[in-house]
């Protein structure tokens, strides 16, 4: 590589402060939303601690889901992907107030979804329970973040779009179309609202957005953080330009065809579940595409991992990405899915994704951002990320195989008949045999949000009485022609 | 051929069905379209001169098994297609529909475990209750079945009746049993709040209370005595031991449906009662019903010493 050496625009910099601010708060809402998903693993376990309907099973589990998803996830992408867009585009943020109001009105919307849904306040939908009030106010972020992003994109210094960003701009975009299909509803009153659809179609429309919300949320936005800190951190150009033209075209186009698999064996027509099974089928290659595009990328660099904790995370969380998209596909074929549907094996699926893949690469792009952003060379403690990358490991083995045993069980379980067509085992006689493994379940989640602490420490002492840096804009290297 | 397979209007088939087979093409497109060979080299070539934030790109081909793996699951995708329900317009070339598969293994089920059950269908209940196998069978029915219910210890909960405690509502014969799940049964307490005054009802409740011992307010139970014997003497008998021809209750024996507490009694005469057991002949059919009744009738009969006295 040609690497002449860098100029800069000097009046201009780099708006860190809102990336920062994105940063520390992914930290704190993991914590908070590991803590409510702790607190209901233990609830399976000890029924008994469901203290109050404000803190019961039912009211804490829309709760968790919407704080590590929406809260935890997406400040992760909020701050990556503003972090990324103006430094891949050699720009400052476009709009910087319009940004600020993205970050105080996604906070706001987190305040009110952990004050509404304990009180009872649910659309009934999964994933999108926020009422109506709160629907609008994300609809308002939301279209003021794409404002930001694409200004940004509009206004870059180089040529091309970097790869990153379009995941991000792909993410950003369609879940704006989902959030505002899905959640139209007719309001009765400021706390309750129906659904604009009903019946078969109404659960259609939220699997649509079920799914994609996995689909783009979960994975096109973390593909986008892939991009940009696994060449970072190795220190070496992408895989493949071609590959990420493939899977990223070939990865939104069919991932708008899987939600029906959630549907599997319901009122939903023939049709509708077929095309659910095959779109998830022919989505393994383009998942796979990012996995590759990643783990590639190392090549020539895979000593760095020996002593490269944040690079561990990186790596890992690609390896759970391709584990876990493995896994969907197979789970959406209709005699599996006969098998494994509302089983734990759904959950053990969703967090090997959500703590293997979203999490990991999450806490390794907040590693690398935080001392840059602080103007440091380094976290403060190398050793305590790599404690904590062991930790978290051991807890997902734990928290997926845990899972995987009960839900492979209950699913025999519930299917096992007596020569007479009579079911051998009740209901309750699976839920008494599903106690081990809830248990261990327990473990490994209380062990993953206690490796979360030791990460909070680690950034409050790389942080503390260092305010966020300048960093002036350097000009758009223009390559030496060979 | 199943006509549950195409549920929507022929023109949003069509157009869900073109949209399904452009996203296939689409991936196929793609795929060809940067499959191109390219010479291989020593070492990867970067694509283009593009550097951003100092990140390159190699342009390094398409790994093989990865393009004949997604290759394969466009065709798989094609082939299952044509041959399932799937394209909206095409019932596909098999006509597989669920509807159908559903109702095919619920008649192989059916001829295989049909005799078992037709068997004891030619004993009576009573005789089948000495039957351990039929009991087995039984026991496994009532746990998949009733147990919502009446829980899983067969002793219920408030509104659900307790089956093992030898008080029966509607009569415990083996038959009435049977009847009771086949046809189902409506406990229906009319609301007196209109007919009562606010006292009234307090002070038969009262009275209520004193039928089964219970510790009452003698002067309000005194007045109350009266409007019993008026009014809720009607279904529950003048000295209030109930009907079971009717499943009004017996006041006297002490044994709950709801609470026993002057409270719940009071919340009974002024909001009236609708115990309802769904009927289970439909949905179960005559033969399973028959091995349940004599399961419940074997249960409560078991139990039935165990009661204390009344």
């Amino acid at each position: 590589m040609s690497e002449t050496k860098a100029r800069y625009f000097e009046n201009e910099s780099y708006n860190y402060k809102i990336v920062y601010q994105f940063a520390l708060m992914t930290v704190v809402w993991g914590i908070v939303g590991m803590t409510v998903g702790v607190l209901i693993a233990a609830q399976l376990v000890w029924p008994e601690l469901n203290f109050h309907e404000f803190l019961s099973y039912g009211r804490l589990r829309p709760l968790h889901t919407n704080a590590v998803i929406f809260a935890f996830g997406g400040c992760a992408l909020f701050s990556t992907s503003y972090y990324v867009v103006q430094r891949t585009c050699h720009v400052p943020l476009f709009a910087p107030k319009l940004a600020a109001f993205t970050f105080w009105g996604w906070q706001a919307v987190i305040l009110l979804a952990a004050i509404t849904l304990p009180l009872g306040f649910t659309s009934g939908k999964e994933y999108a329970e926020l009422e109506w009030p709160i629907d609008i106010l994300i609809a308002l972020v939301w279209v003021s973040y794409a404002v930001v992003f694409f200004g940004t994109l509009a206004t870059r210094r180089t040529s091309h779009i970097y790869v990153a960003n379009w995941f991000f701009g792909g993410f950003i975009l369609t879940v704006a179309i989902l959030h505002i299909v899905n959640s139209a509803a007719v309001p009765v009153s400021l706390t309750k609202s129906y659904s604009a659809y009903a019946g078969v179609q109404d659960a259609m429309i939220q699997w649509w957005y079920g799914h994609n919300a996995v689909g783009f949320f979960l994975t096109a936005g973390f593909l986008g953080i892939m991009y940009y800190f696994v060449p970072k951190q190795a220190e070496r150009p992408v895989y493949s330009y071609r590959l990420s033209v493939v899977h990223f075209w070939a990865l939104i186009f069919t991932y708008m065809w899987a939600g029906p698999h959630h549907l599997h064996y319901t009122a939903l027509p023939d049709w509708a579940q077929s095309l659910g099974m095959l779109f998830s089928l022919v989505l393994l290659a383009p998942s796979w595409g990012g996995m590759i595009n990643g783990i590639m990328t190392l090549s020539g660099a895979w000593h760095k991992l020996r002593d490269d904790p944040i690079l561990k995370f990186l790596v890992t969380s690609l390896s759970f990405y391709g584990m876990a998209t493995f896994e969907g596909p197979m789970m959406s074929i209709k005699t599996v899915n006969a098998l494994s549907h509302y089983t734990d094996w759904t959950i053990g699926h969703v967090h090997s994704g959500a703590l293997g893949w979203v999490a990991f690469i999450s806490i390794g792009a907040v590693y690398y951002m935080i001392p840059r952003l602080v103007g440091k060379e380094q976290m403060y403690s190398k050793k305590l990320i790599e404690i904590h990358f062991w930790i978290a490991t051991l807890a997902i083995v734990l928290y997926i195989a845990a899972m995987w045993i009960s839900g492979v069980m209950q699913g025999l379980m519930w299917r096992a008949v007596n020569p007479d067509g009579t079911l051998t085992y009740s209901f309750v006689e699976s839920v008494k045999s599903s106690y081990p493994f809830w248990f261990i379940r327990f473990i490994g989640g209380a062990l993953y949000l206690g490796s979360m602490f030791i990460m909070a420490y680690n950034v409050y002492m790389t942080v503390r009485k260092s305010p966020v840096t300048r960093a002036a804009v350097p000009m758009p290297l223009t390559p030496a022609v060979a | 051929m199943s006509s549950a397979t195409n549920t929507l209007p022929t023109g949003w088939a069509w157009y869900v069905a073109i949209l399904t087979v452009l996203s296939l093409l689409w991936c196929l497109w793609i795929l060809v379209n940067n499959s191109k060979k390219i010479e291989p080299k020593d070492q990867p070539e970067l694509h283009g001169q593009n550097v951003w934030d100092g990140l390159r790109e190699y342009d390094n081909p398409l790994p093989k098994w990865w393009s004949n793996l997604f290759y394969i699951t466009v065709i798989f995708a094609v082939g299952y297609l044509a041959l399932f329900p799937g394209l909206a317009i095409l019932p596909g070339y098999l006509g597989w529909s669920s509807t159908d598969r559903y109702k095919k293994e619920v008649a192989e089920v059916n001829a295989e475990v049909d005799p078992i059950f037709n068997a004891y269908l030619k004993q009576d209940v009573a005789t089948v209750a000495n039957d351990k196998g039929a009991l087995q069978i039984g026991g496994r029915l009532f746990q998949t079945y009733c147990v919502q219910c009446h829980g899983s210890d067969m002793r219920g909960s408030k509104g659900f009746p307790n089956l093992v405690d030898a008080d029966w509502l509607y009569p415990g014969t083996p038959d009435a049993i049977k009847t009771t799940i086949m046809d189902g049964r409506v406990g229906a307490m009319p609301s007196f709040a209109g007919q009562l005054k606010p006292e009234q009802i307090k002070d038969v409740s009262q009275f209520v209370l004193t039928l089964s011992g219970r510790s009452a307010s003698k002067d309000a139970a005194l007045r109350g005595e009266e409007t019993f014997k008026q009014i809720c003497s009607a279904c529950h008998g003048a000295s209030g031991k109930g009907n079971v021809a009717l499943g009004a209750p017996n006041l006297t024996d002490d044994v709950w449906l709801y609470s026993g507490t002057a409270a719940a009694i009071e919340e009974a005469v002024v909001k009236g009662r609708a115990g309802v057991m769904p009927a289970q002949k439909d949905q179960l059919g005559e033969a399973r019903v028959h091995l349940l009744a004599a399961y419940v009738y074997a249960q409560s009969r078991e139990a039935a010493p165990k009661t204390p006295a009344q």
